[in-house]
Protein backbone atom coordinates (compact mmCIF):
# COMPACT_ATOMS: atom_id res chain seq x y z
CA UNK A 1 0.00 0.00 0.00
CA UNK A 2 1.61 2.90 -0.76
CA UNK A 3 0.37 5.93 0.83
CA UNK A 4 1.08 9.59 -0.73
CA UNK A 5 1.45 10.96 2.17
CA UNK A 6 -0.06 14.36 0.68
CA UNK A 7 -0.13 17.33 2.85
CA UNK A 8 -0.20 16.89 5.99
CA UNK A 9 -0.94 20.42 6.90
CA UNK A 10 -1.56 20.33 9.76
CA UNK A 11 -1.21 23.40 11.50
CA UNK A 12 -0.79 26.01 9.56
CA UNK A 13 1.17 28.22 11.11
CA UNK A 14 1.94 28.97 14.83
CA UNK A 15 2.74 32.07 15.61
CA UNK A 16 4.06 35.09 14.88
CA UNK A 17 7.70 36.01 14.72
CA UNK A 18 8.05 38.36 17.10
CA UNK A 19 8.74 41.72 15.79
CA UNK A 20 10.96 43.18 13.10
CA UNK A 21 13.61 42.00 10.49
CA UNK A 22 16.12 40.64 13.14
CA UNK A 23 17.19 37.02 12.40
CA UNK A 24 14.99 36.20 15.75
CA UNK A 25 12.33 36.66 13.16
CA UNK A 26 12.03 36.02 9.57
CA UNK A 27 14.51 37.59 8.39
CA UNK A 28 18.29 38.96 8.82
CA UNK A 29 19.52 42.05 9.29
CA UNK A 30 19.32 44.56 6.62
CA UNK A 31 23.26 44.18 5.96
CA UNK A 32 23.43 40.27 6.30
CA UNK A 33 21.89 39.37 3.40
CA UNK A 34 22.36 35.39 3.08
CA UNK A 35 24.74 34.08 0.90
CA UNK A 36 25.80 30.65 -0.37
CA UNK A 37 28.82 31.57 1.60
CA UNK A 38 26.47 31.34 5.05
CA UNK A 39 28.60 29.15 7.43
CA UNK A 40 26.61 25.85 8.24
CA UNK A 41 26.08 25.32 12.60
CA UNK A 42 24.94 22.97 14.86
CA UNK A 43 23.49 23.61 18.61
CA UNK A 44 25.34 21.77 21.16
CA UNK A 45 22.85 18.76 22.49
CA UNK A 46 20.89 19.62 25.31
CA UNK A 47 22.47 16.84 27.24
CA UNK A 48 26.04 19.20 27.66
CA UNK A 49 24.25 21.70 29.23
CA UNK A 50 26.64 21.73 32.24
CA UNK A 51 25.57 21.38 35.92
CA UNK A 52 25.84 24.22 38.10
CA UNK A 53 24.50 27.57 38.50
CA UNK A 54 25.20 28.50 34.80
CA UNK A 55 23.66 25.29 33.68
CA UNK A 56 20.71 26.08 35.79
CA UNK A 57 20.02 29.35 33.73
CA UNK A 58 20.13 27.82 30.50
CA UNK A 59 17.97 25.39 31.69
CA UNK A 60 15.66 28.21 33.03
CA UNK A 61 15.88 29.93 29.65
CA UNK A 62 14.68 26.77 27.82
CA UNK A 63 11.50 26.21 30.43
CA UNK A 64 10.78 30.36 29.83
CA UNK A 65 11.41 29.11 25.95
CA UNK A 66 8.74 25.78 25.97
CA UNK A 67 5.96 27.38 28.72
CA UNK A 68 6.44 30.75 28.35
CA UNK A 69 3.14 31.77 30.42
CA UNK A 70 4.20 29.65 33.14
CA UNK A 71 7.70 30.85 33.57
CA UNK A 72 7.49 34.51 32.74
CA UNK A 73 4.08 35.49 34.57
CA UNK A 74 3.38 39.13 34.45
CA UNK A 75 5.35 39.40 30.82
CA UNK A 76 2.77 37.30 28.60
CA UNK A 77 -0.79 38.87 27.31
CA UNK A 78 -1.74 35.76 24.85
CA UNK A 79 -1.97 32.15 25.09
CA UNK A 80 1.70 31.73 22.52
CA UNK A 81 4.52 30.51 23.68
CA UNK A 82 8.06 31.28 22.05
CA UNK A 83 8.48 27.56 21.02
CA UNK A 84 5.54 28.24 18.63
CA UNK A 85 7.48 30.43 15.92
CA UNK A 86 10.57 29.02 17.15
CA UNK A 87 10.29 25.56 16.93
CA UNK A 88 12.50 22.20 18.89
CA UNK A 89 12.81 25.10 21.99
CA UNK A 90 14.51 27.42 19.81
CA UNK A 91 16.90 25.07 17.73
CA UNK A 92 15.62 23.82 14.37
CA UNK A 93 16.93 25.21 11.40
CA UNK A 94 14.58 27.53 9.29
CA UNK A 95 12.63 27.96 12.12
CA UNK A 96 14.02 31.38 13.02
CA UNK A 97 16.84 29.12 16.29
CA UNK A 98 18.30 31.20 18.61
CA UNK A 99 21.21 30.19 18.04
CA UNK A 100 21.12 32.04 14.53
CA UNK A 101 20.00 35.28 16.07
CA UNK A 102 22.55 35.58 18.97
CA UNK A 103 25.25 36.52 17.33
CA UNK A 104 23.64 39.09 14.80
CA UNK A 105 23.23 41.50 18.21
CA UNK A 106 23.33 44.39 18.71
CA UNK A 107 22.52 45.24 15.48
CA UNK A 108 20.71 48.52 14.38
CA UNK A 109 16.58 48.15 13.44
CA UNK A 110 14.75 49.90 11.10
CA UNK A 111 11.57 48.76 13.67
CA UNK A 112 12.71 51.26 16.45
CA UNK A 113 15.85 53.10 14.86
CA UNK A 114 18.50 52.89 16.87
CA UNK A 115 20.92 49.56 17.75
CA UNK A 116 18.87 47.10 19.87
CA UNK A 117 21.09 44.83 22.13
CA UNK A 118 19.84 41.11 22.00
CA UNK A 119 18.45 41.40 25.54
CA UNK A 120 16.11 44.64 23.90
CA UNK A 121 15.16 42.39 20.67
CA UNK A 122 13.88 39.84 23.55
CA UNK A 123 11.72 42.44 25.05
CA UNK A 124 10.39 43.41 21.63
CA UNK A 125 8.97 39.60 21.29
CA UNK A 126 7.05 40.13 24.28
CA UNK A 127 5.54 43.84 23.73
CA UNK A 128 4.31 42.55 20.25
CA UNK A 129 4.39 38.54 19.69
CA UNK A 130 3.64 38.13 23.31
CA UNK A 131 1.17 40.83 23.58
CA UNK A 132 2.43 41.49 26.79
CA UNK A 133 4.97 43.78 28.99
CA UNK A 134 8.98 43.90 28.62
CA UNK A 135 10.65 42.19 30.85
CA UNK A 136 13.43 44.70 32.29
CA UNK A 137 16.77 44.11 31.05
CA UNK A 138 17.76 42.94 34.20
CA UNK A 139 14.94 40.90 34.82
CA UNK A 140 15.75 36.83 35.10
CA UNK A 141 13.62 36.08 32.03
CA UNK A 142 15.43 38.63 30.15
CA UNK A 143 18.64 36.80 31.51
CA UNK A 144 17.54 33.15 31.28
CA UNK A 145 16.75 33.77 27.53
CA UNK A 146 19.90 35.03 26.49
CA UNK A 147 21.74 32.50 28.64
CA UNK A 148 19.93 29.55 26.95
CA UNK A 149 20.60 32.00 23.63
CA UNK A 150 24.24 31.93 24.11
CA UNK A 151 24.64 28.50 25.11
CA UNK A 152 22.94 27.36 22.13
CA UNK A 153 25.13 29.69 19.84
CA UNK A 154 28.41 28.50 21.28
CA UNK A 155 31.42 28.15 18.37
CA UNK A 156 29.02 30.36 16.10
CA UNK A 157 30.91 33.10 14.24
CA UNK A 158 29.92 36.58 15.42
CA UNK A 159 28.01 39.12 13.04
CA UNK A 160 27.50 36.34 10.10
CA UNK A 161 24.26 34.79 9.25
CA UNK A 162 24.25 31.33 9.49
CA UNK A 163 22.50 29.08 6.80
CA UNK A 164 19.43 27.61 8.53
CA UNK A 165 19.30 31.55 10.38
CA UNK A 166 15.31 33.13 10.18
CA UNK A 167 13.20 31.79 8.30
CA UNK A 168 14.08 31.23 4.24
CA UNK A 169 12.59 33.93 2.07
CA UNK A 170 9.50 32.22 -0.04
CA UNK A 171 9.51 33.57 -3.79
CA UNK A 172 6.86 36.22 -4.55
CA UNK A 173 3.83 33.98 -5.77
CA UNK A 174 2.76 34.62 -9.37
CA UNK A 175 -0.32 35.85 -8.31
CA UNK A 176 -1.38 38.28 -5.70
CA UNK A 177 -1.88 36.45 -2.06
CA UNK A 178 -5.74 35.53 -2.20
CA UNK A 179 -7.92 35.87 1.10
CA UNK A 180 -10.72 32.67 -0.50
CA UNK A 181 -7.42 30.15 -1.93
CA UNK A 182 -6.22 30.99 1.10
CA UNK A 183 -9.28 29.90 3.32
CA UNK A 184 -9.41 26.85 1.21
CA UNK A 185 -5.90 26.03 2.10
CA UNK A 186 -6.71 26.80 5.77
CA UNK A 187 -10.13 24.83 5.62
CA UNK A 188 -7.90 21.88 4.54
CA UNK A 189 -4.82 21.40 6.06
CA UNK A 190 -4.93 24.15 9.26
CA UNK A 191 -7.80 23.87 10.71
CA UNK A 192 -7.60 20.37 12.11
CA UNK A 193 -5.28 21.68 14.78
CA UNK A 194 -5.59 25.42 14.44
CA UNK A 195 -10.00 25.07 14.31
CA UNK A 196 -12.05 26.27 11.85
CA UNK A 197 -12.09 29.34 13.58
CA UNK A 198 -8.14 29.81 14.16
CA UNK A 199 -8.49 29.73 18.05
CA UNK A 200 -6.54 26.83 18.13
CA UNK A 201 -7.20 24.44 21.10
CA UNK A 202 -7.06 23.90 24.44
CA UNK A 203 -6.97 20.84 27.25
CA UNK A 204 -7.07 22.15 30.83
CA UNK A 205 -7.12 25.82 29.73
CA UNK A 206 -3.62 25.94 28.41
CA UNK A 207 -3.50 26.37 24.15
CA UNK A 208 -1.96 22.94 23.04
CA UNK A 209 -2.78 24.16 19.15
CA UNK A 210 -2.00 28.16 19.13
CA UNK A 211 -4.36 30.39 18.23
CA UNK A 212 -3.97 32.49 15.06
CA UNK A 213 -5.57 35.91 15.38
CA UNK A 214 -7.88 36.88 17.63
CA UNK A 215 -7.08 38.54 21.61
CA UNK A 216 -4.99 35.42 22.54
CA UNK A 217 -2.28 35.69 19.56
CA UNK A 218 0.11 38.57 18.72
CA UNK A 219 -0.90 41.66 17.87
CA UNK A 220 -0.70 43.89 15.39
CA UNK A 221 3.35 45.62 15.83
CA UNK A 222 4.40 41.39 15.77
CA UNK A 223 6.27 40.27 12.64
CA UNK A 224 4.34 37.43 11.99
CA UNK A 225 1.52 39.90 11.19
CA UNK A 226 3.42 40.97 8.00
CA UNK A 227 2.92 38.43 4.87
CA UNK A 228 6.19 37.48 3.68
CA UNK A 229 7.72 36.39 6.92
CA UNK A 230 4.38 34.54 7.84
CA UNK A 231 4.54 33.30 4.70
CA UNK A 232 8.35 32.06 5.01
CA UNK A 233 7.31 30.66 8.90
CA UNK A 234 4.83 28.75 7.40
CA UNK A 235 6.50 27.07 4.20
CA UNK A 236 9.23 26.17 6.61
CA UNK A 237 7.30 24.85 9.33
CA UNK A 238 3.81 23.73 8.80
CA UNK A 239 1.88 21.61 8.91
CA UNK A 240 3.90 20.61 11.95
CA UNK A 241 6.49 18.19 10.62
CA UNK A 242 5.72 18.71 7.11
CA UNK A 243 7.54 21.89 6.33
CA UNK A 244 7.90 22.35 2.66
CA UNK A 245 4.45 20.43 1.61
CA UNK A 246 2.80 24.11 0.78
CA UNK A 247 3.33 25.18 -2.97
CA UNK A 248 4.78 29.15 -2.31
CA UNK A 249 1.54 30.01 -3.80
CA UNK A 250 -0.45 28.36 -1.18
CA UNK A 251 2.01 29.76 1.58
CA UNK A 252 1.57 33.11 0.81
CA UNK A 253 -2.74 33.01 0.44
CA UNK A 254 -3.04 31.32 3.69
CA UNK A 255 -0.46 33.90 5.21
CA UNK A 256 -3.17 36.66 3.46
CA UNK A 257 -5.63 34.59 5.20
CA UNK A 258 -4.31 34.69 8.51
CA UNK A 259 -2.99 38.58 8.96
CA UNK A 260 -6.43 39.50 7.31
CA UNK A 261 -8.14 39.07 10.48
CA UNK A 262 -8.17 41.30 13.61
CA UNK A 263 -5.76 40.46 16.44
CA UNK A 264 -4.86 42.99 19.82
CA UNK A 265 -3.93 46.66 18.80
CA UNK A 266 0.19 47.44 18.24
CA UNK A 267 0.78 48.74 21.55
CA UNK A 268 2.32 52.34 19.91
CA UNK A 269 -0.92 52.73 17.98
CA UNK A 270 -1.50 56.54 18.46
CA UNK A 271 -5.24 56.82 18.34
CA UNK A 272 -4.88 57.36 14.21
CA UNK A 273 -5.40 54.11 12.24
CA UNK A 274 -3.37 55.44 8.93
CA UNK A 275 -1.06 57.44 10.89
CA UNK A 276 0.06 54.39 12.94
CA UNK A 277 -0.18 52.81 9.86
CA UNK A 278 2.12 55.36 7.92
CA UNK A 279 4.65 55.34 11.20
CA UNK A 280 5.26 51.67 11.95
CA UNK A 281 3.89 49.52 8.64
CA UNK A 282 4.25 51.62 5.75
CA UNK A 283 4.79 48.16 3.65
CA UNK A 284 2.45 46.29 1.34
CA UNK A 285 3.39 42.75 3.57
CA UNK A 286 1.58 44.78 6.12
CA UNK A 287 -2.62 44.48 6.52
CA UNK A 288 -2.81 46.94 9.07
CA UNK A 289 -4.92 49.59 8.08
CA UNK A 290 -5.83 48.53 5.09
CA UNK A 291 -9.36 47.13 4.10
CA UNK A 292 -9.86 43.30 3.63
CA UNK A 293 -13.43 42.04 2.34
CA UNK A 294 -14.96 45.24 3.32
CA UNK A 295 -13.31 45.38 7.05
CA UNK A 296 -10.63 47.89 7.82
CA UNK A 297 -8.12 45.90 9.98
CA UNK A 298 -6.89 47.28 12.80
CA UNK A 299 -9.81 49.25 13.21
CA UNK A 300 -11.30 46.90 15.76
CA UNK A 301 -8.66 44.93 17.36
CA UNK A 302 -9.44 41.46 19.43
CA UNK A 303 -9.09 42.77 23.07
CA UNK B 1 -10.25 -13.12 18.18
CA UNK B 2 -7.83 -14.05 20.49
CA UNK B 3 -9.97 -12.30 23.46
CA UNK B 4 -11.91 -13.68 26.06
CA UNK B 5 -16.04 -13.21 24.53
CA UNK B 6 -16.89 -15.79 26.57
CA UNK B 7 -17.26 -14.05 30.06
CA UNK B 8 -20.29 -15.10 30.57
CA UNK B 9 -20.93 -13.78 34.28
CA UNK B 10 -19.64 -10.05 32.87
CA UNK B 11 -22.18 -10.08 30.32
CA UNK B 12 -25.08 -11.32 32.69
CA UNK B 13 -23.99 -8.31 34.98
CA UNK B 14 -24.16 -6.17 32.66
CA UNK B 15 -27.52 -6.79 31.23
CA UNK B 16 -28.45 -6.86 34.91
CA UNK B 17 -27.08 -3.12 35.21
CA UNK B 18 -28.59 -1.97 31.96
CA UNK B 19 -32.27 -3.24 33.50
CA UNK B 20 -31.48 -1.35 36.60
CA UNK B 21 -30.63 2.03 34.83
CA UNK B 22 -33.93 3.90 33.51
CA UNK B 23 -32.59 5.67 30.65
CA UNK B 24 -33.74 6.72 27.21
CA UNK B 25 -34.42 4.34 25.22
CA UNK B 26 -31.80 4.85 22.68
CA UNK B 27 -29.28 4.92 26.05
CA UNK B 28 -31.12 1.49 27.27
CA UNK B 29 -30.21 -0.18 23.54
CA UNK B 30 -26.49 1.30 23.86
CA UNK B 31 -25.91 -0.68 27.14
CA UNK B 32 -27.70 -3.37 25.45
CA UNK B 33 -25.14 -3.28 22.78
CA UNK B 34 -22.22 -2.90 25.16
CA UNK B 35 -23.60 -5.81 28.30
CA UNK B 36 -25.33 -8.20 25.41
CA UNK B 37 -24.49 -7.30 21.29
CA UNK B 38 -27.02 -6.64 19.12
CA UNK B 39 -27.38 -10.87 17.87
CA UNK B 40 -26.30 -10.44 14.61
CA UNK B 41 -22.99 -10.92 15.10
CA UNK B 42 -21.67 -7.91 16.96
CA UNK B 43 -20.33 -9.39 20.46
CA UNK B 44 -21.42 -7.26 23.70
CA UNK B 45 -18.61 -4.60 23.69
CA UNK B 46 -17.47 -4.92 27.44
CA UNK B 47 -15.91 -8.50 26.98
CA UNK B 48 -13.07 -7.88 25.99
CA UNK B 49 -13.25 -3.43 26.85
CA UNK B 50 -14.44 -3.97 29.83
CA UNK B 51 -18.34 -2.59 31.70
CA UNK B 52 -16.40 0.61 32.82
CA UNK B 53 -14.69 0.85 29.46
CA UNK B 54 -11.50 0.31 31.10
CA UNK B 55 -10.01 -2.22 28.42
CA UNK B 56 -7.47 -4.54 29.48
CA UNK B 57 -4.09 -3.75 29.31
CA UNK B 58 -2.63 -7.41 29.32
CA UNK B 59 -4.35 -8.53 26.49
CA UNK B 60 -4.00 -5.05 24.77
CA UNK B 61 -7.63 -4.02 24.44
CA UNK B 62 -8.02 0.00 24.53
CA UNK B 63 -9.97 2.03 26.93
CA UNK B 64 -13.02 3.42 25.39
CA UNK B 65 -14.49 5.19 28.44
CA UNK B 66 -14.23 9.39 28.49
CA UNK B 67 -12.86 9.23 25.29
CA UNK B 68 -14.48 11.90 22.60
CA UNK B 69 -17.66 10.35 21.20
CA UNK B 70 -16.83 11.54 17.36
CA UNK B 71 -13.89 10.03 17.55
CA UNK B 72 -14.62 6.67 18.53
CA UNK B 73 -17.71 6.86 16.02
CA UNK B 74 -15.28 7.57 13.04
CA UNK B 75 -12.84 4.55 14.57
CA UNK B 76 -16.11 2.19 14.13
CA UNK B 77 -17.23 3.86 10.86
CA UNK B 78 -13.30 2.95 9.51
CA UNK B 79 -13.28 -0.10 10.61
CA UNK B 80 -16.29 -0.89 8.34
CA UNK B 81 -14.95 0.45 5.63
CA UNK B 82 -11.57 -0.93 5.71
CA UNK B 83 -9.54 2.24 6.66
CA UNK B 84 -8.33 0.34 9.90
CA UNK B 85 -7.86 -2.61 9.23
CA UNK B 86 -8.25 -5.02 12.35
CA UNK B 87 -9.21 -8.72 12.00
CA UNK B 88 -11.01 -8.64 14.98
CA UNK B 89 -12.84 -5.53 15.17
CA UNK B 90 -13.68 -4.87 11.51
CA UNK B 91 -16.13 -7.91 11.69
CA UNK B 92 -17.79 -6.54 14.60
CA UNK B 93 -18.64 -2.81 13.31
CA UNK B 94 -19.44 -4.62 9.94
CA UNK B 95 -22.23 -6.10 11.90
CA UNK B 96 -23.52 -2.94 13.73
CA UNK B 97 -25.98 -0.31 12.00
CA UNK B 98 -24.66 2.83 11.45
CA UNK B 99 -27.06 4.15 14.08
CA UNK B 100 -25.87 1.11 16.38
CA UNK B 101 -22.14 2.49 16.05
CA UNK B 102 -23.11 5.85 16.98
CA UNK B 103 -24.86 4.96 20.60
CA UNK B 104 -21.89 2.57 21.58
CA UNK B 105 -19.78 5.84 20.86
CA UNK B 106 -21.85 7.91 22.82
CA UNK B 107 -22.44 5.55 25.40
CA UNK B 108 -18.45 5.28 26.00
CA UNK B 109 -17.42 8.98 25.23
CA UNK B 110 -19.94 9.65 28.26
CA UNK B 111 -18.38 7.12 31.06
CA UNK B 112 -16.31 7.98 33.87
CA UNK B 113 -12.55 7.85 33.63
CA UNK B 114 -12.34 4.36 34.92
CA UNK B 115 -9.91 3.54 37.92
CA UNK B 116 -6.74 1.94 36.19
CA UNK B 117 -3.78 0.06 37.44
CA UNK B 118 -0.83 2.60 36.31
CA UNK B 119 2.57 0.66 34.56
CA UNK B 120 5.30 1.56 35.93
CA UNK B 121 6.96 4.62 34.86
CA UNK B 122 9.95 4.77 32.61
CA UNK B 123 12.87 7.16 32.77
CA UNK B 124 12.05 10.75 32.46
CA UNK B 125 15.11 11.03 30.66
CA UNK B 126 14.96 8.17 28.14
CA UNK B 127 13.82 7.55 25.01
CA UNK B 128 10.06 7.43 25.07
CA UNK B 129 10.00 10.24 27.64
CA UNK B 130 12.15 12.53 25.22
CA UNK B 131 10.24 11.63 22.15
CA UNK B 132 6.70 12.35 23.87
CA UNK B 133 7.69 15.41 25.35
CA UNK B 134 10.04 16.89 22.73
CA UNK B 135 9.95 15.19 19.57
CA UNK B 136 13.18 14.15 17.60
CA UNK B 137 13.59 16.88 15.13
CA UNK B 138 15.97 15.59 13.24
CA UNK B 139 13.28 13.50 11.69
CA UNK B 140 11.42 16.41 11.80
CA UNK B 141 9.02 14.40 14.18
CA UNK B 142 7.36 17.12 16.21
CA UNK B 143 7.07 15.77 20.09
CA UNK B 144 3.74 13.21 20.53
CA UNK B 145 2.58 15.73 23.23
CA UNK B 146 2.33 18.66 20.60
CA UNK B 147 -1.05 17.02 19.51
CA UNK B 148 -2.22 14.64 21.87
CA UNK B 149 -1.41 16.97 24.29
CA UNK B 150 -0.07 17.36 27.69
CA UNK B 151 0.25 13.53 29.41
CA UNK B 152 -0.97 12.26 26.11
CA UNK B 153 -4.13 13.51 27.54
CA UNK B 154 -6.08 14.20 24.10
CA UNK B 155 -7.12 17.13 22.16
CA UNK B 156 -10.92 16.96 20.49
CA UNK B 157 -12.10 14.74 18.26
CA UNK B 158 -8.87 14.22 16.31
CA UNK B 159 -6.60 13.61 19.14
CA UNK B 160 -7.25 10.53 21.12
CA UNK B 161 -5.88 9.89 24.38
CA UNK B 162 -2.64 8.24 25.06
CA UNK B 163 -2.09 8.60 28.65
CA UNK B 164 -2.85 5.31 30.36
CA UNK B 165 -3.93 3.13 26.85
CA UNK B 166 -2.34 -0.45 27.25
CA UNK B 167 1.57 0.11 25.75
CA UNK B 168 0.83 -3.36 23.63
CA UNK B 169 -2.17 -1.36 22.18
CA UNK B 170 -0.10 1.96 21.44
CA UNK B 171 2.45 -0.12 19.97
CA UNK B 172 0.24 -2.68 17.84
CA UNK B 173 -1.24 1.18 16.73
CA UNK B 174 2.34 2.35 15.44
CA UNK B 175 2.89 -0.76 13.23
CA UNK B 176 -0.11 -0.37 11.87
CA UNK B 177 0.19 3.15 10.68
CA UNK B 178 3.78 1.87 9.35
CA UNK B 179 2.36 -1.04 7.83
CA UNK B 180 -0.06 0.75 6.06
CA UNK B 181 -3.12 -1.21 7.84
CA UNK B 182 -4.28 1.88 9.70
CA UNK B 183 -4.62 4.67 7.47
CA UNK B 184 -7.62 6.77 8.64
CA UNK B 185 -5.48 9.75 10.34
CA UNK B 186 -6.36 12.87 9.20
CA UNK B 187 -3.70 14.26 7.18
CA UNK B 188 -1.63 11.12 7.40
CA UNK B 189 -0.19 12.87 10.15
CA UNK B 190 0.22 9.32 12.08
CA UNK B 191 1.83 7.61 8.66
CA UNK B 192 3.97 9.74 8.37
CA UNK B 193 5.43 10.00 12.33
CA UNK B 194 5.44 6.17 12.41
CA UNK B 195 7.86 6.15 9.54
CA UNK B 196 10.39 7.74 11.39
CA UNK B 197 10.60 5.27 13.43
CA UNK B 198 12.06 2.19 15.19
CA UNK B 199 10.83 -0.63 16.99
CA UNK B 200 12.47 0.46 19.49
CA UNK B 201 11.28 3.90 19.36
CA UNK B 202 8.31 2.55 19.19
CA UNK B 203 7.97 0.13 22.06
CA UNK B 204 9.57 3.33 24.22
CA UNK B 205 7.44 5.77 23.93
CA UNK B 206 4.15 2.79 23.71
CA UNK B 207 5.37 2.41 27.67
CA UNK B 208 5.99 6.01 28.47
CA UNK B 209 2.35 6.73 27.76
CA UNK B 210 0.87 3.84 28.64
CA UNK B 211 2.60 5.45 32.49
CA UNK B 212 0.69 8.48 32.42
CA UNK B 213 -2.36 8.96 34.73
CA UNK B 214 -5.55 9.45 32.90
CA UNK B 215 -7.06 12.90 33.44
CA UNK B 216 -9.83 13.84 35.46
CA UNK B 217 -11.39 14.01 31.88
CA UNK B 218 -9.79 14.33 28.75
CA UNK B 219 -11.07 16.69 26.24
CA UNK B 220 -11.07 19.86 23.61
CA UNK B 221 -10.90 23.16 24.09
Amino acid sequence: MTLRLPLLLVATLALGACTGDGPLDAHAADTTAPTSASPAFAPPPESAIPQGPYGDMVRLGREIFLHTRANAPGYVGNGLACVNCHLDAGRLADSAPLWGAYGMYPQYRKKNRHVNSYGERLQGCFRYSMNGKAPPLDDKVIVALETYSFWMAQGAPLGRKLQGAGYPDVPAPARPADYARGQAVFQRDCALCHGADGQGQKVAGAYVFPPLWGSDSFNWGAGMHELDKAAAFIKANMPLGRGGLLSDQEAWDVAMFMDAHERPQDPRFNGDLAATRKAFHDTPMSLYGRRVNGHLLGAQPAH
Amino acid sequence: MSVGLGLIGRVLGGALFAGAWPLLAHATSAQALVSQGNGRGAPPCQSCHGADGAGQAAAGFPRLAGLDAAYLARQLADYAGGTRADAVMQPIARALSGDERQAVAAYYGRLPMPTIRQAPRPAANGPGATLATRGRWSRRLPACEQCHGPGGVGVGPHFPPLAGQPAAYIQAQLKAWRRGTRRNDPLQLMQHVSRALSDGDMAAVAQWFAAQPLPARSGGR
